[in-house]
């Protein structure tokens, strides 16, 4: 049976790899000179985290790959990502709105992880909460701004919120080997997070003047490499040099 | 453009230089967005180790038509400049 470290470590990777690519197709895009320059910084910051993840998971998985080719030489099954991070950019609410979701979930996450009984995964877990920090921190205040912004503003963000809130709950599906993972305190049940990143949630909002929904149905699957379609276009786009030119260096 | 968020003016201070120098400007709409948005234009390569944001309404700038009574009366002080002097080598940062 393998290590189920790796289960981890793709799903951690894959949100951070896949949220990457979809950010940095705003680069030269965006609103504002400043957004577009912040919205590249955040995506190279978990291009990072990805590449520590990716090289974990081929690590410990003893088959000749490495971080990128298990980037760019998996099929969307085989990928670990939440729903979330795979939905389309659609507009800067979304885009924001997305980022937003991502972050409450993903400091939570590492603070959790960076606890962890496994040694490599707290290091990585450390490393990346640096960054992270500030990235919740930058989307928060620009969920608040544009929440209890103008009437045009307000409504993008909570038409933006109501539209992903059933691919938020993709985060917190669980699997056999997160049993696994809980019993041997590597990480937590995907689950367990879903109390405090509401709770996180609806702290924000009471500034921001949005509605968290309150419906619990949830799109799942994922964990089993179930996606939505647009992952398929992503990859497409993401994977194309190096499959049409295998190995090819920048 | 009316619709324009304000301008700010970003100072920062380097990791080895010992005043904060003025570095650019940015589009805020208050000093918190305005200090984040500092960050990630101007610190992307670890520059700073302090930034200051100010909003560029609130800087009294000398105006250009009256540089001569300002700037021209110590043209002619050649004696001003602390040239004359030998400089000690135990002194640094001059």
């Amino acid at each position: 049976m393998s290590d189920p470290r790796i289960h981890l470590a793709l799903r951690m990777g894959d949100n951070s790899l896949i949220l990457a690519q979809q950010n940095s197709k705003w680069c030269g895009h965006a609103p504002t000179l400043e957004e577009d320059i912040a919205l590249a910084n955040v995506s190279l910051d978990l291009m990072g985290h990805a590449q520590m993840w990716l090289g974990f998971a081929a690590e410990i998985e003893c088959e000749g790959r490495n971080a990128d080719t298990l980037a760019f030489f998996r099929d969307t099954e085989e990928f670990r990502n939440s729903l979330l991070v795979e939905r389309p950019n659609v507009d800067f609410a979304t885009t924001l709105m997305r980022q937003y979701l991502f972050d409450v979930w993903h400091l939570e996450q590492l603070l959790l992880l960076s606890q962890s009984s496994d040694t490599l995964v707290a290091e990585i877990s450390q490393k990346a909460l640096v960054e992270v920090r500030y990235h919740r921190e930058r989307s928060q205040s620009l969920v608040i701004r544009l929440g209890d912004g103008t009437i045009d503003s307000h409504n993008r963000m909570q038409e933006a919120l109501n539209a992903l809130w059933s691919y938020f709950g993709s985060f917190f599906e669980d699997s056999k080997d997160d049993e696994l993972l809980f019993d041997l305190q590597t990480s937590p049940m995907p689950s367990s997070l879903y109390p405090s990143v509401l709770e996180q949630l609806n702290q924000d909002c009471v500034l921001s003047t949005l509605k968290t929904p309150e419906s619990e149905f949830w799109q799942k699957g994922a964990v089993q490499g179930h996606h939505t379609e647009n992952l398929g276009y992503i990859l497409a786009e993401m994977q194309y040099l190096q499959r049409t030119y295998p190995n090819s260096k920048w | 453009m009316a619709n324009e968020l304000p301008l700010w003016e970003v100072f920062i201070r380097g990791q080895h230089g010992t005043a904060h120098r003025h570095v650019g400007s940015l589009h805020a709409t208050d000093a918190g967005m305005a200090m984040n948005n500092a960050r990630d234009v101007y610190t992307r390569r670890n520059e700073g180790l302090s930034i200051w944001v100010v909003p560029s309404s609130e800087i009294v700038a000398s105006i250009p038509s009256k540089k001569g009574p300002l700037f021209d009366p110590s043209k002619d002080k050649i004696y001003r400049h602390p040239s004359f002097y030998n400089i000690p080598v135990e002194v640094k940062k001059i």
